[in-house]
């Protein structure tokens, strides 16, 4: 329980997708004008991770590791070249469904979200945490922690971003970085914040 | 009411107002105006509330009450110094510093407060010039390009910068920092009052990062070649308490500060003067100090409680969190920085709490920085305007439940 404890702050915190890895930056950048925005594709976000690393997990320990259709009576045949396109697959229909929930339940939040819902299936950060679960060798307990746990991080960090953004509003800023280029600076330098826990060990 | 030098600055003032030859300057002659005259331009319309108060008193108050730190950054960076020296058995001080001390026949005793504090100003000036004056043009080209005023709040980022860079820090780099603090903490977001980092600690952080050998080790805090010393924190982390009192260190002399680290930030004790100041003039919100207090001490009892067997920082009190480091120098003069922190009086109680957790949380966890006070600051300023946003929803809930009760009440 203490690791899976620690391998979720350690997801959160240290690992942070947005700010240690820059992943996801398209959707990170683009809809971080407004806080209550942000916060939707953020639970959108956790979401989406919370569901599709550990569905790929399950796919990678039985269908596609080396050795994994043994059940199938097929000990030999190695399907990990399958990976890439299994989980895009996977987080594709992953995404599919859940927009269509938001749109039947919370259709406010399905308009707040518009082209950027669809594009989850694209963004680096979800494809990212599948990634990092195969190389990481998760089982499947620590694939949950870390699905939410990765997502959670990056959830926070576009809060973080809009909130910076929203005061940024009543700021001066030179013609030519308006808009996303005084975005880039600000999250790198909120990137510099985050140095805080670079070096933590859990 | 006049005086030749208000004639003569009211003598140039066609030189620089729209068409004239120094236009591209006005900036600059602004600037020097208001730096001796209190500008006449008063509020016109509508009854607001009359105060002196105003952008320049609070920046200058700021600055006056950081003045304790440099004398004692003065005293100790020199008495480190001439400690080493003594130590090491060197009697003049390398390069031109020793020249000039000779000249005016200033020894090296290190029991002698007149020649400490002589070698160490020696030591803070270039510094602070070097600050000043390359901050100094960052902020005169933004002003005169972007059309804006030179402000004073330059004043207080400068000296605060200088304060917190190691005494042997070369000077190339104490510039470099200053342009990126100026330039990419505050200019491109439009200058004082607009960004969303502290400037000062931007620098300082950019830095820390782009050259580790120089902003922290064994070897910078003491201005003597070759001296290699940590700091009571840097010691602490290996040994805890027990091995800074080892090496000789009492808490009384963390508090009076004279200790190694960081030229402004050892001494407690000036700082608490400054905190007295300020508070004493509400230019700084008592609700951040007591809110960094207030989360440091929370959490290093929480540390203390929970106890390990392997890392001595879990069982630092917290009145050695306290004195150690810049912890009082970040909080009574960086945290309260009003542009940086959160703006509504609850938010500026959970933003210093947030200061004074992570803190301690840098220092007692993270075995990568012995210091966190730099990068607690910055991860609190990150979201500030979050905590803002989350006390004002808050509010209007609240506001909303209390009116909506009222209407009901009153349909009923």
């Amino acid at each position: 329980m203490e690791a899976l404890i620690n391998l979720f702050l350690k997801a959160v915190f240290v690992e942070n997708m947005a700010l240690a890895f820059f992943l996801g930056m398209c959707t990170f950048l683009a809809v971080s004008k407004k806080i209550s925005t942000a916060l939707g594709l953020g639970i959108a976000v956790v979401v989406v991770q919370a569901i599709t690393v550990p569905a790929n997990n399950l796919v990678y320990t039985y269908l596609l590791k080396d050795g994994a259709l043994a059940w199938a009576g097929l000990p030999e045949v190695d399907l990990s070249f399958l990976g890439l396109i299994s989980y895009i697959g996977i987080i594709a229909a992953m995404v599919q469904i859940l927009e269509m929930t938001l749109d039947k339940y919370f259709p406010a939040l399905y308009n707040a979200l518009g082209i950027f819902l669809p594009l989850i299936t694209v963004n680096c950060a979800i494809l990212g945490g599948s990634l990092f679960m195969v190389e990481r060798d998760y089982n499947l307990a620590e694939s949950i922690t870390y699905g939410i746990g990765s997502g959670a991080g990056w959830a926070l960090a576009i809060t973080a971003l809009a909130g910076v953004r929203e005061k940024l509003k009543y700021s001066d800023v030179p013609d030519g970085l308006q808009g996303l280029g005084i975005t880039f600076i600000s999250a790198g330098l909120m990137a510099l914040g985050f140095m805080a826990f670079s070096g933590v060990q859990l | 009411m006049s005086s030749p030098l208000r004639d003569y600055l009211d003598r140039l003032h066609p030189l620089f107002a729209k068409g004239g030859k120094f236009e591209k300057y006005y900036a600059v002659y602004e600037a020097v105006d208001t730096f001796f005259y209190s500008p006449p331009d008063v509020t016109s319309a509508a009854p607001h509330v009359r105060d002196g108060i105003d952008l320049k008193r609070v920046m200058i108050y700021v600055w006056l009450a950081v003045m304790p730190c440099v004398l004692v950054a003065c005293i100790n960076t020199g008495y480190q110094a001439n400690m080493a020296m003594q130590a090491m058995g060197i009697d003049q001080a390398v390069g031109w510093r020793g020249h000039l001390l000779d000249l005016f026949g200033i020894g090296h005793d290190p029991a002698n407060m007149w020649s400490n504090f002589w070698l160490g100003f020696w030591y803070f000036v270039p510094v602070y010039f070097v600050t000043f004056v390359v901050g100094g043009f960052w902020e005169v080209l933004f002003a005169a390009v972007r059309n804006h005023e030179v402000n004073e709040g330059f004043f207080v980022s400068s000296i605060l910068f200088a304060l917190i860079c190691p005494p042997t820090i070369p000077l190339w780099m104490v510039a470099l920092g200053i342009s990126f603090g100026i330039v990419i903490g505050k200019e491109v977001f439009g200058g004082t009052g607009k960004n969303f980092l502290n400037p000062a600690l931007t620098g300082r952080a950019f830095l820390f990062f782009a050259y580790p050998a120089a902003m922290s080790g064994d070897a910078v805090w003491t201005a003597v070649d070759g001296f290699t010393g940590a700091t009571p924190l840097g010691i602490a982390a290996l040994g805890g308490v027990a091995a800074v009192q080892e090496a000789g260190i009492s808490w009384m002399q963390t508090f009076l500060g004279s200790i190694q680290g960081s030229l402004g930030e050892t001494s407690t004790l000036a700082c608490l003067f400054g905190a007295g100041f300020l508070l004493l003039t509400k230019v700084a919100s008592w609700r951040i100090m007591a809110g960094v207090m207030l989360g440091m001490v929370a959490t290093s009892l929480l540390f203390n409680a929970i106890g390990s067997d392997s890392n001595p920082m879990f069982a630092m009190p917290w009145y050695w969190h306290l004195t150690l480091g810049g912890f009082a120098f970040g909080m009574i003069f960086m945290a309260t920085d009003p542009v940086s922190a959160a703006m509504t009086n609850t938010g500026r109680l959970i933003f210093g709490f947030l200061v004074g957790f992570m803190v301690v949380l840098i220092r007692v966890v993270n075995p990568a920085f012995p210091e966190g006070m730099m990068l607690a600051i910055l991860f609190a300023n990150i979201f500030a305007p979050l905590i803002d946003y989350g006390v004002m929803r808050a509010n209007i809930k609240r506001r909303k439940q209390r009116t909506g009760a009222l209407a009901a009440a009153q349909e009923a």
